[in-house]
């Protein structure tokens, strides 16, 4: 009888115990559920978002393509006055100040964020990393303000006409991609696993052979991430461009001379004409037409971008 | 120890009690100010809106006004002298502010409304055309303008400069300033010509960049409202043609009509205005008024001139 007493309270803790997780999970559940459906919310907001985003800029500028002729649209004179819709030089002018821009930036960038992840001692990595935070807080029309007084003299007395011109944007604008590029750059290499460079080291290799060989490589996708966020950084700004380029509509010859010459971007060209723009006029319409460009180049660029990661990560068989 | 925590806990709670506050008092004070602000629904507001050009002056004509007649309240926005002329005629300002005269099309579209705008000249605006001092040219020709301008004359040498690139310099193609300086400068004032600005013009967004390039760049020339230029910048006498007189601008040269570039500014009412409006109207084209557009670095209108609608 004994044992068999024993045997039920054995029985009856068991269910107790089995019973309990259950009684968690229904609780839980609730919670759970509704957490889930707020992450859930969240992400698929996102989505609606942006395909909200595009709807508004394809009605409100579709009108341009239609309305417009094509060649008109690809002319070479941006004149609104005149009911003259040349995007050329606007495309041209925002790729030439991009383009600038990463060229300068990249380079920089990178071998700041190897050298802080890599190289730099604790102390100096602990004094750069808060500075380099304080550079990605300046606002950008600070930094505009800067490019008008201070650089654009020093670009004119290169022997440019005016200091107003496609590189000093460029200038600005990497200053202000570098924070990101750096920033994300340093995470990439952080999530690199000590192991990999312990066993490069290990195997004799020398710390640049570890840092190009093995750290790099194994962090390629994050720092083709920051690359990417600091181009989109470039090419949406607006107020910085809109004080340093000269914003003069034309499209610069292919030349040396091409970084001096002044361009006007399609951000700068919606700020300064929008706010005096008849609403739902053409010109109003082909202002939206630019953000529609605009939105199309930055997705392409996303997207070849993330193609080419996906093939250089799945070439090397690696996945960081 | 165990006080500790609960010490934080409730400094914690702090903020919520304070922001509770807050809310509060800004309702409480909302409130009050709401009901301070109700006599003022029979107080007569003026909506006012368009040229960029003369939005500082009518603000400003707007905040004086205040003193002289508190019941009365105005509401200044810019916008364009379109958009001004648009809104009155769809009856939704009071008065449009328009740095251009009213065109045939839009007198038409007002008739069409049932609206007979009625035109008052509030200020004059002498444009200067301003080069770099170490500039050795000092006086122009319009045509010689619309040669620069239009990109036909690239050197300053060809106008008895030195030999250098000629930099343009220029408000945004939706400034008001701008269309003035194309139909009068560019095209001369011949409506049959359309040629517009070279392509490489510099578009600056401000009145202020245009003075600040020309006033560092020895290659430069750009125009600007007399009131916004500086001793930084050299400004040049202008003639007609080659035959006339070179004239500098000024308050006097700009009224008497001499100097080439002086443009009206102009307030349109949809009506003949009565009561508030018409008060208005007339302590703007009085002393009063007109001080304030001198402050302002505009022209004042003659004594005796053309102040009353010329319409």
């Amino acid at each position: 009888m004994a044992h068999l007493t024993d045997l039920a309270k054995e029985r009856a803790t068991e269910a107790a115990v089995r019973a309990r997780p259950a009684g968690n999970f229904l609780r839980r559940g609730w919670s759970e559920t509704l957490i889930e459906l707020m992450i859930r919310l969240s992400g698929v907001s996102t989505i609606a978002i942006v395909a909200m985003i595009f709807l508004f800029l394809l009605r409100e500028g579709l009108p341009t393509f239609l309305d417009i002729p094509l060649r008109q649209l690809f002319g070479s004179r941006w004149y609104p006055i005149d009911e003259l819709y040349g995007l050329w030089p606007l495309l041209v002018g925002s790729l030439v100040v991009t383009a600038g821009a990463v060229i300068i930036a990249v380079p920089l960038g990178l071998t700041t964020a190897i050298y802080l992840g890599e190289i730099a001692p604790m102390w100096q990595r602990e004094l750069l990393k808060p500075l380099i935070e304080v550079l990605a807080g300046i606002p950008s029309i600070v930094l505009g303000f800067l490019g008008w007084v201070a650089l654009a003299p020093i670009i004119q007395s290169l022997g440019a006409p005016t200091g107003l011109t496609a590189l000093t944007g460029s200038l600005i604008l990497a200053y202000m991609a570098l924070p990101t590029i750096i920033s994300i750059s340093e995470d990439a290499l952080y999530a690199v696993p000590k192991e990999y460079r312990d066993g490069a080291l290990a195997i004799g290799a020398t710390q640049w052979q570890t840092i190009w060989r093995v750290v790099l490589p194994s962090a390629r996708s994050g720092l083709a991430m920051a690359i990417m966020l600091g181009i989109g950084r470039a090419i949406g700004e607006t107020m910085a461009v809109m004080m340093v380029t000269g914003n003069a509509a034309f499209v610069p010859d292919l030349g040396l001379d091409l970084p001096l010459s002044p361009v006007r971007t399609m951000t700068a060209t919606i700020a300064a004409e929008m706010g005096e723009v008849a609403q739902g006029s053409q010109h109003y319409s082909v202002l939206f037409g630019i953000g529609i460009v605009l939105f199309v180049v930055t997705f392409a660029i996303n997207m070849v971008a993330g193609r080419l990661v996906g093939s250089v990560v799945r070439k090397r068989g690696g996945s960081v | 120890m165990a006080n500790n925590p609960l010490g934080t806990q409730r400094h914690a709670r702090w903020p919520g009690w304070v922001l509770i506050a807050v809310l509060a008092w800004a309702a409480l004070s909302g409130c009050a100010s709401s009901a301070g602000d109700e006599p003022g629904t029979s107080s007569r507001a003026i909506q006012n809106k368009g040229s960029d050009t003369l939005v500082n002056v009518a603000l400003a004509w707007a905040e004086a006004y205040r003193v002289v007649a508190p019941d009365v309240s105005i509401a200044v926005t810019g916008g364009g002298s379109g958009t001004g002329i648009a809104a009155l005629l769809n009856g939704t300002v009071d008065i449009a502010n328009a740095s251009r005269a009213i065109k045939p099309d839009e007198i038409d579209a007002a008739r069409a409304n049932g609206i007979e705008p009625v035109e008052f000249v509030v200020a004059i605006d002498a444009l200067a055309v301003i080069v770099h001092h170490d500039n050795p040219v000092d006086r122009l020709t319009l045509p010689q303008l619309a040669d620069i301008f239009t990109g036909r004359i690239t050197n300053w040498r060809e106008v008895g400069g030195l030999d250098a690139p000629i930099v343009l310099v220029s408000r945004e193609s939706n400034s008001g300033t701008h269309v003035y300086f194309l139909e009068e400068v560019v095209r001369l004032g011949d409506s049959e010509i359309r040629d517009i600005f070279a392509a490489q013009t510099l578009m600056m967004p401000s009145s202020v960049g245009i003075t600040s390039e020309v006033s560092r760049n020895v290659n430069a020339i750009g125009y600007d409202g007399l009131g916004y230029v500086t001793e930084e910048e050299k400004v040049l006498a202008i003639a007609r043609d080659e035959n006339s007189p070179y004239i500098l601008p000024a308050v006097n040269t700009a009224d008497d009509g001499s100097y080439p570039l002086a443009r009206n500014l102009f307030m349109y009412t949809a009506a003949e205005p009565e009561g508030a409006i018409a008060t208005y109207l007339d302590w703007i084209l009085g002393p009063q008024g007109q001080a304030i557009v001198a402050d302002l670095g505009f022209v004042p209108l003659g004594e005796g001139g053309d102040n009353g609608p010329s319409d």
